[in-house]
């Protein structure tokens, strides 16, 4: 079963906007029966103002997909157009308060059918990332070579598993799991590269005074380890420093989770290593 | 929690209140080791056994040894499937079906990636396979045939006994999958020649965790679980005395409710169906109507997606189960319809109702009353819909 927030459910049980409007200004479909979910948003346009004065959806899906399509009507209305053609995927699982992963190619669904009714607005042909040859990768779900690095990029996705989320791309068969693998090997070979250079320049600094090097820990536990913690309802904080030991208590939701062993070493000894020195420890103590 | 109408039996049913009963002490005070010397642990052998008798008198088996207990259905099919390969190192062939379950099909293809040929038969738009497919496939390296009795998404019954005959006569081990048809039809292996059968407590209105196989005396076994001396040392263990004993139990209520199953629950079952069908339009029953289980039926609501259709029907306290994409857990939809050729706008929308002798004509009636609403609703919102 999916945990889906009371947002979706809201749109799902009583989705806004739904019809087509009657000899509409834009137009945007995409998906199929086939690949599982289809999305057709019709928009009415001011041709003054280029604001969009109405949006409709039918859409073919899950709960999920109908969730989105029927917030991005409630996103876009009222925006101009150059306003509407900046809406992401990200922008419309946010508004939904988030989406289980393995559905957030329902997000990027009405991205693509926005960018397709404002692509059709504009009487362009439809948005292409580059120019060039698109191949396609899934042949379960026609995803293209094109759809995935963009997916990739702007999700910064890491992972095979992150590119099926996204695209679905690789859900099917699985026979394209080795070429998605192959774009994100190229990928991100291509930009870490780019990132170790950024890197090598924030290098940790070593000889710091006692003094400093307490504040560059507690300013590290506040900008890099805190914040998502308190995503999800938890917190740390700093008891006590020895040399190279740091003493933390878990917060809030954390107190009794099960995984704080994980957080403890993935989360706060890994970002103190990155930010201070390479040679701390952290234990947990109660607070 | 309000009351729930619950049609997903072939996923899983409730605990019988009398095998809960039956349980209880085993999981309180007889808590002994059926293997031990002293009376406190010894004596629970002889409760293992008589669940054993309950469970072979289900089948029809002519011996008790010839029940092996194991933790679940995919236990038994892995035990039955890997042991008998064990048994015939030498043949690498496999026969089997498009329509199994997870269980025996991805076995059998990660079998293919240790150096087997496996052939999967087809389906028709009935659901059903061709044994002429069947027998032309059959050759001196095919170690084993595993084709289930009965589907788990549409309930469609395959010619089971035919196969087993088939079988027998070219010196096949042949293994069937009943997990979804024990308890639910009555078998007798007297007079069904297959040498293996897998069964599943928690279909059975017994608890999850524990199944059988059934092994025909005479019949080659290598063990899949190595262990200890349990079982005939077919599989290693101690056993779950609890949930054997639970599934005795189950096996005998089972038995005592066949009449029931046949005739109330098929009724409930064809009134469902009939009514869906005739209320709502582009609606299909996906697979054979005659050659099914009585209790499953499966039906393919056009233009709209499962998932929708399952959220919808949880609001009015209804669980069932669907085919689509979106519930399946991969994103490829029910490979069961799609090796029908049903067409994807009823795949995605295809709904499975299974029910027990649990449910009533009520349950029934709240199900047709809701129903008609909800599929109207998704398919204005669906651009296919009109």
């Amino acid at each position: 079963m999916w945990d889906y927030t009371d947002k979706v459910m809201e749109h799902f049980t009583n989705p806004k906007n739904v019809g087509e409007i009657e000899s509409p200004d834009a137009v945007g479909e995409v998906g199929s029966i086939v690949c599982g979910d289809a999305l057709k948003l019709t928009l009415r346009v001011d041709k003054k103002t280029e604001k969009i004065t109405d949006a409709k959806f039918k859409t073919f899906g899950c709960a999920s997909a109908i969730a989105s399509s029927s917030i991005l009507t409630e996103i876009i209305i009222g925006m101009t157009i150059d306003e509407a053609s900046k809406i992401t995927n990200k922008v419309i699982a946010e508004k939904l308060g988030g989406l289980p992963e393995e559905k957030l190619h329902c997000s990027v669904m009405g991205m693509e059918a926005l960018e397709k009714a404002v692509a059709n607005y504009r009487g362009e042909p439809a948005k292409k990332e580059t120019i060039g040859e698109e191949k396609e990768i899934c042949k379960c779900f026609s995803v293209t070579d094109q759809k995935i690095i963009r997916a990739i990029k702007e999700n910064n996705i890491r992972t095979v598993g992150g590119v099926t989320h996204y695209t679905k791309a690789g859900g099917g068969c699985g026979k394209c799991v080795p070429e998605i693998q192959k774009l994100l090997d190229e990928f991100w070979d291509k930009n870490d590269a780019k990132c170790e250079v950024k890197k090598a320049k924030v290098k940790p600094k070593k000889c710091l005074t006692n003094l400093k090097r307490i504040s560059l820990i507690q300013d590290t536990i506040d900008r890099e380890i805190r914040p998502p913690l308190k995503a999800d309802g938890g917190d740390i904080k700093l008891v006590d420093i020895d040399r190279n030991k740091v003493y933390v208590s878990f917060l809030g939701a954390c107190l009794g989770c099960p995984s704080t062993g994980v957080t403890l070493k993935a989360l706060v000894e890994a970002k103190l290593k990155e930010f201070v020195d390479e040679n701390i420890v952290v234990e947990e103590v109660s607070g | 929690m309000k009351k729930i109408i619950y049609t997903d039996n072939n996923a899983t049913t409730m605990i019988a209140p009398e095998v809960f009963d039956a349980m209880k002490p085993f999981l309180t005070e007889r808590y002994g080791n059926p293997s031990s010397m002293y009376t406190f642990g010894g004596s629970i052998h002889k409760d293992v056994e008589e669940a054993r008798g309950k469970v072979a008198h289900l089948l029809g088996a002519s011996d008790l040894s010839e029940i092996m207990f194991t933790s679940c259905g995919t236990e038994s099919d892995n035990a039955a499937i890997i042991g008998t390969l064990r048994t015939y190192p030498e043949k690498k062939h496999i026969i089997t079906t498009k329509a199994e379950h997870a269980a025996v099909l991805n076995l059998c293809q990660y079998m293919e990636t240790e150096g087997y040929r496996v052939t999967y038969l087809g389906i028709n738009e009935e659901g059903m396979i061709d044994i002429n497919e069947l027998k032309s496939s059959i050759d001196t390296d095919t170690a084993l045939i595993s084709i289930m009795y009965a589907n788990n998404e549409t309930g469609v019954i395959f010619p089971v006994e035919e196969i087993a005959e088939i079988a027998r006569q070219r010196n096949v081990v042949f293994h069937t999958d009943a997990v979804q048809a024990a308890g639910k039809i009555p078998m007798n292996m007297t007079k069904f020649p297959a040498d293996m059968v897998s069964i599943s407590g928690h279909k059975i209105h017994a608890p999850k965790g524990v199944g059988a196989l059934y092994i025909r005396r005479g019949t080659k076994f290598k063990p899949f679980m190595i262990g200890g001396h349990q079982e005939h040392s077919r599989r290693g263990g101690t056993e779950n005395v609890a949930s054997i004993v639970g599934l005795g139990r189950a096996a005998e209520l089972a038995e005592e409710h066949f009449d029931d199953e046949i005739k109330r629950v098929r009724e409930l079952r064809d009134k469902l169906e009939k009514s869906l069908l005739e209320k709502i339009p582009n609606t299909r029953l996906n697979g054979s109507k005659d050659k099914r289980l009585p209790n499953t039926t499966n039906i393919g609501f056009e233009f709209i997606e499962g998932e929708a259709i399952l959220l919808m029907m949880d609001a009015e306290n209804i669980a069932a189960s669907s085919g689509s994409a979106c519930t399946s857990g991969s994103l490829a939809p029910s490979h069961v319809l799609r090796s029908m050729g049903i067409p994807f706008t009823f795949i995605q929308g295809s709904i499975r109702f299974s029910l027990s002798r649990y449910n009533t004509e009520k349950d029934i009636d709240h199900i047709i009353k809701c129903l008609a609403p909800i599929i109207e609703k998704l398919r204005k919102i669906s651009p296919y819909g009109n």
